[in-house]
């Protein structure tokens, strides 16, 4: 049996569906608890017998013709598109602050928008979202070896994490984020009161390439490539700081 | 195909419901333990399907399917075997704890031929058997599940979790059964 305080615990952890601070904690808790990882160990074994127990049910041969036969013919009613994934909402999100900024400050000249420009409005977006209580991060961590393996499995590249506490820039979490239609790695960064959010995605060909400085709504944009992939870091600090901490980034 | 799913595309019937035809025959086999009952009510899941396509917004397609195939089963219960949805199982009589060492277990449970586990799937109370056969067979997230059995994620976790205390319960007690009679070593 687990211990007590984590039974309920136990099963989310193992299917990996606890949130990221949790998943951080419960795997801290099984290296000292020998119950839970008896426990955890008797899961995987009956995973593991369940699935080589080959017990998937396939259809039978014939019962998709039979389906095909019985459903009215010729009648194919189309549903409505309308997307509902949650990435998408968001892309909605973001569409609707580009709207508003079109609308309102005309901050970008040139309406109609370049690629690039989009993809530094959704950072922008992104950005101050973060900045939201609750949203800046799904792994809260100092420690450049919990933030790294976190991403392992959940993006199909390996980000650089790097801690700069030492040099004034201490990595204080990171998540998953989406950037021109891609999963990204947003690393989070702090420089006194202030939160930088770099954001990183490999290089692409056909990948937007983003002007090297930039300032939109007031917050500062550094972008660099660097070992094959693009970083970006947002911030309200200023932007010698940025160039700053993209050298060190760098390095 | 299956990283296409829930994209958000929506198409044909065709494209979006029937490329998870297995997946609603395994379901609805495990639900009602019988291929021949299975194969009804997938056909009637899929013309239900069918009918309330028009209003399927894109999203999770499978979910989706597995749902209607879901609550088919159920009404199939309800008229032809009530019996089932009202079985409730004893926890606490049956799930007399093991003294042996945490994770000693393991090396039993590893050895559980695809009979043994079979079996102690089927013997599981219906909600028990849907919540393992989505999780483990058909490779869904809480999400998912919660989704197609109309629950909050936090009751698919302990639903999860009492299930396969269970699962795990059947199968010492079977492999127990079988060493006493001499057919294992």
């Amino acid at each position: 049996m687990a211990c007590e305080n984590n039974q309920l615990l136990l099963d989310g952890y193992f299917d990996g569906e606890l949130d990221l601070v949790r998943n951080l904690e419960f795997e801290e808790h099984v290296k000292t608890c020998p119950d839970c990882a008896g426990e955890l160990a008797d899961k995987k074994s009956m995973r593991d017998s369940l699935r080589a127990a080959n017990l998937y049910e396939r259809a039978p041969e014939g019962l998709r013709a039979r389906i095909r036969a019985s459903l009215p013919a010729g009648a194919r009613p189309q549903p409505i598109p309308m997307p509902r994934r949650p990435v998408l909402e968001w892309l909605a999100v973001a569409a609707a602050i580009l709207i508003a900024v079109f609308l309102g400050a005309k901050v970008l000249p040139n309406i109609g928008g370049q690629r690039e420009d989009l993809v530094a409005e959704e950072i922008v977006a992104s950005h101050i979202r973060s900045m939201q209580p609750g949203h800046l991060y799904d792994v809260e961590s100092t420690d450049q070896h919990t933030v790294k393996p976190w991403f392992d499995g959940k993006l199909d590249f390996a980000p650089p994490v790097v801690d700069l506490k030492e040099q004034g820039f201490p990595l204080v979490g990171g998540r998953l984020d989406y950037v021109d239609h891609r999963n990204v790695a947003a690393l989070v960064y702090q420089r006194r009161k202030h939160f930088i959010n770099v954001f990183i995605w490999p290089e692409e060909s056909k990948g937007a390439k983003l002007a090297d400085v930039q300032t939109i709504q007031g917050y500062n944009l550094v972008s660099w490539s660097h070992d094959g992939m693009h970083f970006c870091a947002a911030s309200d600090l200023n932007i010698a700081e940025i160039r700053q901490f993209a050298g060190l980034l760098e390095q | 195909m299956e990283e296409k799913r829930g994209s958000g595309q929506v198409g044909s019937f065709e494209q979006v419901v029937l490329p998870h035809l297995d997946a609603a025959y395994n379901l609805a086999r495990w639900l009602v333990r019988n291929p021949h009952d299975a194969e009804d009510i997938v056909q009637e899941a899929y013309l239900r399907a069918f009918k309330f396509f028009g209003g399927y917004q894109g999203g999770d397609a499978r979910a989706w399917v597995l749902k209607i195939v879901r609550n088919t089963s159920y009404s199939f219960f309800e008229k032809n075997r009530p019996a089932e949805l009202a079985e409730e199982f004893d926890e606490k009589v049956h799930t007399a704890s093991t003294t042996e060492e945490p994770g000693a277990e393991a090396t039993l449970l590893k050895s559980a031929d695809s009979r043994m586990l079979r079996e102690a799937l089927d013997e599981l109370p219906v909600n028990f058997r849907e919540v393992l056969v989505l999780r483990e067979l058909e490779g869904m997230s809480y999400k998912e599940i919660a989704e197609v059995t109309s629950v909050p994620i936090g009751t698919v976790m302990s639903g999860l979790a009492r299930a396969r205390t269970q699962l795990r319960e059947r199968l010492l007690r079977t492999r127990a059964k079988e060493e006493q009679r001499g057919l294992r070593k």
